[in-house]
């Protein structure tokens, strides 16, 4: 195994350990021992992956099998790592944003009895998602798949006590699994058909397979590749919450911030788009496999952008703007654009996990009160976190210059230049989605930090359900300990600063072979032909539409909700209708609880009362019993024990056997 | 080859034996001499099977540790014993199993003690010769002894309605073991007069004569494993049974079934079994999604861990009866296997932690529970492990088997593959529902608030499995190493026809 090998283990294995020491001794060792583990043990994953990611970008490429999974015959199955500089970008970014979020869980988490649990976890959800961004193979991707699913599991219904927190992580892991489903018979197609797992063998067979079709119904034959890179997407639906999949995002808000922010904004729900980027060299090949990521992608970005409109619970409102900012990653990927899709799943990774972040620190302030009806003019009580949310907010929204700028734009130029199915559709969407972007962005901002109080600064809202509230917390809100307010700086710096990189990531070579790009679906290289460099694309954007939808986004939050705030509650009167469906988020909710769960409780009591309890148990099992029991009960009679009562049978019978014997040979009997 | 040591034979009868002394400790003032000697007897019964494991020569599908001597000279019956790469891993599992669940017991278990102790341990010993026979005559004799310890267990430690649920499980099991006999019988002449197994393989059967063997056979295994329609007695027993019965029924008995499919049906009848493939295939998706589906709704936990059985269970019939052309496919026969294994650990564990609640609730009601994790978090920890194991999730064990069935099942056709991985959704609703109801929460009732978290006797039980259950799931290699040459030659064998 070579060095870079070895060092790749690293940074897997590190927070494994850390997971395992806080795990299973953390009441041992207690919490600050625990929570120095966990960390260290992250922050050596992050070292290792920034060494790596400088040999990357000198040219080198790792990829090597660890150890042998299983052999079956002549299959053989592998555990091993694949590090090009799609995964080394990857892996910097979730290192990074790890051991931001388990520095500000130090502060966040501080009075919960489950501190090393949730150490523990955090540290296997890194664990989790380095294997699943390291994969050299589908099968260790599909481990690393469903461990993060797991984690996340853990982690929603991490205070098991709320109720809607343990429906939530039911509801996450079964949308998730439904996504699986899908996920596992691409898999299997690929096995299949490819005769390996391995990403080399099959990325190199793909062009080969390019015209193989298979019957999947009778009478019409589909495009293998179609076939399997919509199964995959299907698990890229679940994982990256994509329409109509994204059901479980909004809910899995149960868990703590820290969570929402890593898991639920800037690792795990990026790992479907990770993974289509990854798997290129497949769906390259398949147009109706990118049209229908395209289409997807676009009713993410515009219709989960206009439920943020109405949400009140803050962390709602950057849930839902997840949602959106996936399906501009995920249009991304529809138009052969997976640069700009990983570039936006960078930025969005600091400025989400900034948002979250710092919407974690609000509502620490707020005693653990999420509703933005209860808060306002907090910016003169959280500078820094007004700040930096701020920053996070104009990057969100795609003002220039902050990173989401640059990243969107490329996007919707994208989809612009696209030549694709769907292209166009997902175009408009995509403009309107960033006009209610801006819109849903400050609103948030502006109701949270400014305008009236309207908070009790007694602190009588706390929430004391989970360890947290008590004496030490009343009084005004005030900004929290540095280990929360430095993730949020060092969050920030990136939300600014990442988007320069723009000219190398998405217009340069960075990504070089690790993504595969037809000449016939370069769009992206048409575009570079018109960059001329960061500042002059920030120019540029100046006269673009998106920049005027956001501004006018921007414009109206303010007029709703600073200058006219008695507006806001009138247009959401007169939305009537309309509002009502946002309010109800399209009632997905309730129709997957009526028809799903409802239904398959309703089709499984079906069959084991009149499948099991009656046909087979009652009418076979415990009929044939009855049978036998009641023939049995009639020849009972027979024996009487009374020799006259036998020998009158006996007579009778003989008697009756004669007549037959006569009556059936009457014929052949001499005359 | 005679082996030098007769492990096999040590495997069978120092259970066995030991079931006896224990027996003769008598009755239960004696109970402190009975459990440490069941121990003894179980650690020593699982002691001999290292040596099988360690001298176990990979890369030959044949028989090895064979013992060969008359038994009823008069109709050819031989004391024939010897294992190849799938039965070699039921009588490790076999032998591990009966240690838990001697420990599982150790407190438990009250009442008539030494009579307990030696059920399990006579069972143990059967199953091992069960595995162990290349007699057909042995091998059934094996089969059907079993069913008196077992009925035993259920209908004297049982439940309210154990009796009911002992004669359903005796009767259901006996009537189809009966012709599998006048299966053996026809075999017997048809050979010239040979129960041997292995001659039997290569015996040219015509194929209608192959198709009602095919289901004289099914009628005793389908019953054992249990494939739908006839599984309706599984509920009934593992409702009825102690904890330590659950344990073993589900662990290993069902076992017998489906590895009499690999053992006798694949193999003897080859060109059947290829015809009836789609009648096998049927009936294990409908164990699938089917009894998925009723596993949602049931409202006693040792149920909905019964009816998962039958639907993880339907992998391996699954796994086993899918032919493109005449071949096999191996990573499914493999995965089937495979799945056996785990499910042999998953279930044995799920129902020792419904025990574990049990023993303090007496109830195995999900309503009754709530909030479990609050009063007892180490056991909480175990069975989440336990649950996404049944679930199916990747680095447990339970991941493996479903895992590479499916992969064959996509191979072999698309549709069924794709009802097959419907277990991803079903599996983990109603796992993690059950999961939900019981653990998660906050304290429901009293009773709950009262739990005291597991003992150390518990702990070091859940522990074993538990490392089971990951190890194999990181690293099952080992596993599937000792099955690949018997799995390749049974793939081989079964492609020729025998008409």
């Amino acid at each position: 195994m070579t060095g870079m090998m070895k060092l790749a283990l690293l940074v897997v294995l590190a927070p494994l350990a850390g997971s395992i020491v806080a795990g299973l001794f953390g009441r041992t060792i207690g919490r600050v021992a625990s929570h120095r583990v966990a960390i260290s043990s992250v922050a050596v994953a992050f070292v290792a992956s920034c060494i790596i990611f400088y040999d990357v970008l000198g040219g080198a490429r790792i990829e090597g099998s660890v150890y042998t999974w299983l052999t079956a015959g002549s299959l053989k199955l592998e555990i091993g790592f694949l590090i090009d500089r799609l995964t080394a970008l990857m892996m910097v970014v979730v290192t990074f944003v790890s051991l931001m979020v388990h520095i500000y869980t130090i502060g966040y988490m501080e009075d919960d009895p489950g501190y090393q649990r949730f150490f523990s976890y955090t540290a296997l959800f890194t664990f989790s998602m380095l294997m699943l961004v390291m994969a050299n193979n589908f099968l260790q991707l599909f481990f690393g798949w469903e461990a993060v699913g797991l984690v996340s599991y853990l982690l929603i219904g991490f205070w098991w006590k709320r109720p809607t927190a343990i429906y939530a992580n039911l509801k996450a892991f079964l949308v998730n699994r439904v996504g699986d489903f899908g996920f596992i018979l691409g898999v299997g197609l690929v096995l299949a058909y490819f005769g390996s797992l391995d990403y080399a063998t099959v990325f190199s067979q793909a062009p080969a397979m390019a015209g193989t079709t298979i019957q999947i119904l009778p009478g019409s034959q589909w495009a293998l590749i179609s076939v399997v890179c919509i199964c995959l997407f299907v698990g890229a639906m679940g994982k990256s919450a994509q329409f109509p999949l994204h059901v479980w995002l909004p809910d899995s808000m149960e868990g703590p911030t820290p969570i929402s922010a890593l898991i639920h904004a800037a690792t795990m729900v990026t790992a479907g788009i990770f993974m289509v980027a990854r798997m290129s060299p497949l769906f390259e090949l398949s147009e109706s496999a990118l049209s229908f990521v395209l289409v997807i992608g676009a009713i993410n970005a515009f219709f989960m952008a206009l439920v943020a409109l109405v949400q009140y619970d803050i962390k709602r409102v950057v849930a839902y703007s997840t949602l959106s900012q996936l399906g501009y990653m995920t249009m991304a990927l529809g138009a052969s654009a997976y640069s700009a899709g990983m570039f936006h799943l960078m930025t969005h990774a600091f400025f989400k996990g900034l948002l979250f972040l710092g919407a974690g620190s609000v509502i620490i302030a707020m005693h653990h009160e999420q509703d933005m009806r209860k808060m306002g003019g907090l910016r003169k009580y959280l500078p820094i976190t007004y700040i930096t949310m701020v920053i996070g907010g104009l990057a969100n929204a795609g003002l220039p210059p902050f990173a989401g700028f640059f990243s969107k734009d490329s996007i919707i130029e994208a989809l612009h230049a696209a030549q694709r199915p769907g292209a166009g559709f997902a175009y408009w969407l995509a403009l309107g989605g960033a006009f209610i972007g801006a819109i849903y962005t400050f609103r948030l901002i502006f109701y949270t930090f400014h305008g009236k109080e309207r908070f009790d600064v007694t602190g009588a809202t706390a929430h004391a359900d989970h360890g947290h509230g008590g004496d030490e917390h009343g009084g005004p809100p005030h900004e929290p300990p540095w280990v929360v307010t430095v993730p949020l700086v060092m969050l920030a710096i990136p939300s600014v600063l990442a988007g320069f990189y723009i000219g190398k990531i998405v217009y340069g070579d960075y990504f070089g072979s690790s993504i595969l790009v037809l000449d016939a679906h370069e769009w992206i290289a048409e575009l570079a032909h018109e960059f001329h460099g960061a500042w002059a694309m920030v120019l540029h954007g100046l006269t673009s539409a998106p920049f005027w939808l956001a501004v006018a986004g921007v414009g109206v939050a303010w007029y709703l909700h600073i200058a006219r705030p008695d507006l806001a509650g009138v247009v959401r009167d007169k939305g009537g209708i309309l509002t009502r469906i946002l309010e109800q988020k399209y009632g997905f909710d309730e129709f997957n609880d009526w028809f799903f769960a409802g239904g398959a409780r309703k089709v499984g009591t079906g069959l084991w009362k009149g499948g099991d309890v009656t046909l087979i148990d009652g009418l076979f099992v415990n009929g044939s019993a009855r049978l036998i029991g009641w023939f049995a009960r009639i020849v009972r009679r027979f024996q009487t024990g009374f020799i006259y009562n036998y020998a009158f049978t006996m007579f009778i019978g003989l008697l009756g056997l004669l007549s037959i014997w006569l009556w059936l040979w009457r014929g052949a009997l001499p005359q | 080859m005679q082996a030098a040591t007769p492990w096999l034979s040590l495997a069978i009868w120092i259970p066995i034996l030991a079931g006896f002394a224990v027996m003769a400790t008598g009755g239960d003032r004696n109970a402190h001499i009975a459990r440490p000697l069941a121990l003894l007897g179980a650690i020593a019964g699982l002691l001999v099977t290292l040596p099988l494991y360690a001298g176990f020569k990979l890369g030959t599908p044949d028989m090895q540790f064979v013992e060969l001597s008359p038994w009823i000279e008069r109709f050819n019956i031989n004391y024939h014993l010897g294992v190849d790469g799938v039965s070699l891993i039921f009588v490790l599992l076999n032998s591990f199993v009966t240690v838990l669940v001697v420990v599982a017991g150790w407190d438990v278990i009250r009442s008539r003690v030494s009579q307990y102790y030696a059920a399990f341990l006579i069972m143990s010993g059967l199953m091992n010769g069960v595995f162990a026979s290349l007699d057909a005559a042995l091998f059934y004799v094996f089969f059907e002894a079993n069913l008196i310890p077992m009925y035993l267990v259920i209908g004297v430690w049982g439940g309210p309605n154990r009796v009911y649920a002992a004669v359903k499980f005796f009767l259901y099991t006996l009537l189809g073991s009966l012709l599998f006999l006048v299966a053996l019988i026809y075999l017997y002449n048809h050979a010239g007069g040979s129960f041997a197994i292995l001659d039997f393989w290569t015996l040219p059967i015509p194929l209608n004569a192959q198709k009602l063997l095919f289901f004289a056979f099914f009628a005793a295994f389908s019953v054992k494993v249990p494939m739908w329609p006839v599984h309706t007695w599984l509920p009934d027993a593992h409702v009825e049974a102690p904890t330590g019965g659950s344990a073993v029924l589900a662990a290993i008995m069902l076992k017998l079934g489906a590895y009499g499919f690999i053992r006798f049906s694949l193999p003897i009848l080859p060109d059947a079994s290829i015809a009836l493939s789609g009648f096998m295939i049927t009936l294990s998706l409908i164990a699938v999604a089917y009894i998925g589906l009723v596993a949602l709704v049931q409202a006693d936990m040792k149920k909905l861990i019964a009816y998962s059985s039958i639907a993880h269970m339907g992998f391996v019939t699954l796994g086993f009866f899918m032919f493109s052309g005449r071949e096999l496919i191996p990573i499914a026969v493999e995965g089937a296997l495979i799945q056996m294994i785990s499910h042999g650990f998953i279930s044995a564990a799920l129902f020792l932690c419904v025990g574990v609640m049990y023993d303090r609730m007496h109830s195995r009601q999900i309503a009754d529970y709530g909030g479990v994790v609050n009063t007892m978090p180490k056991f909480a920890a175990f069975m989440m492990l336990f649950a996404m194991a049944n679930t199916g999730l990747p680095g447990t064990s339970g991941f493996v088997g479903e895992f590479m069935v499916i992969m064959g099942a996509v191979k072999f056709n698309f549709w069924i593959a794709f009802v097959a991985a419907t277990t991803l959704i079903f599996g983990a609703a109603y796992t993690l529902w059950m999961y939900k109801r019981v653990i998660f929460g906050d304290v429901a009732n009293r009773h709950v608030a009262e739990l005291i978290d597991i003992s150390p006797r518990e702990f070091v039980v859940l522990l074993l499995l538990a490392v089971a259950v990951l190890g194999m799931g990181i690293y099952p290699k080992p596993f599937t190493e000792v099955m690949d040459a018997t799995v390749g030659n049974l793939v081989r064998h079964v492609a020729i026809s025998k008409i």
